[in-house]
């Protein structure tokens, strides 16, 4: 299995709904397909939000996770 | 994806206003055209020396609320006319004034923030709504 690394990194600590998620498409629009996005929040919609943006955009969430109070998402561009 | 999501937006609260804003950014960035038409109270609240003013709350907000909202916003929360921006930004969003608010307030459109693209009548914006979801705030 070929390794990724993760190329574009998005910190939306602290910001409310709906940042997070625009601050993600706005970072996506710059990538190459294939490549790998981390998006670190803490918005509690986030989990929702981000499953709900992957699956409406075709980009791949391959990995997220909780850490105290914050979410982490890992993003296949498509 | 690219059916069309519609908001109108009427009331000219800074908290009606936010609400508005989230539901645009948040359908900007899932790639939707978003098609935002301004009336009375809105519009009023797009000046361009008042867009950055404070508008008020609801009555509903109360005093509890209006604590909540200002906890917000020292928190750091985005205005909605910074959240309005940066849905622009993401491409897609088309912000029209409603012609008879124009006349009804008084307002040209040099009187209006950049943010406002133009300026249209009701049959323009059904035109470009098309079948798409249509939000009245």
């Amino acid at each position: 299995m070929e390794t990724v690394e993760i190329t574009t990194k998005v910190d939306a600590r602290g910001l409310s709904c709906p940042m997070p998620i625009v601050r993600t498409a706005q970072a996506a629009k710059l990538m190459a397909s294939g490549t790998l996005l981390e998006v670190l929040a803490t918005d509690p919609g986030s989990i929702k939000d981000f499953a709900a943006w992957c699956r409406s955009t075709g980009n791949e969430l391959v990995d997220q996770s909780v850490d105290g109070a914050v979410y982490r998402f890992v993003i296949r561009r498509k | 994806m690219d059916e069309s999501i519609n908001l109108v937006l009427f009331s000219g609260t800074d908290d009606k206003l936010q609400a508005a804003a989230v539901l645009t950014a948040g359908a900007a960035a899932l790639g939707k055209p978003v098609n935002v038409f301004l009336q009375y109270w809105a519009l009023d609240a797009f000046r361009a020396e008042r867009i950055e003013g404070d508008h008020g709350l609801a009555p509903e907000a109360g005093e509890e609320g209006r604590g909540h909202v200002e906890a917000l916003r020292i928190a750091g929360q985005a205005s909605w006319a910074d959240t309005l921006r940066q849905a622009k930004e993401l491409g897609g969003v088309d912000i029209q004034a409603c012609s008879l608010s124009m006349d009804l307030l008084g307002i040209e459109q040099e009187d209006l923030d950049p943010l406002v693209d133009g300026v249209e009548g009701v049959t323009a914006f059904y035109l470009n709504a098309g079948e798409g979801q249509l939000i009245f705030i």
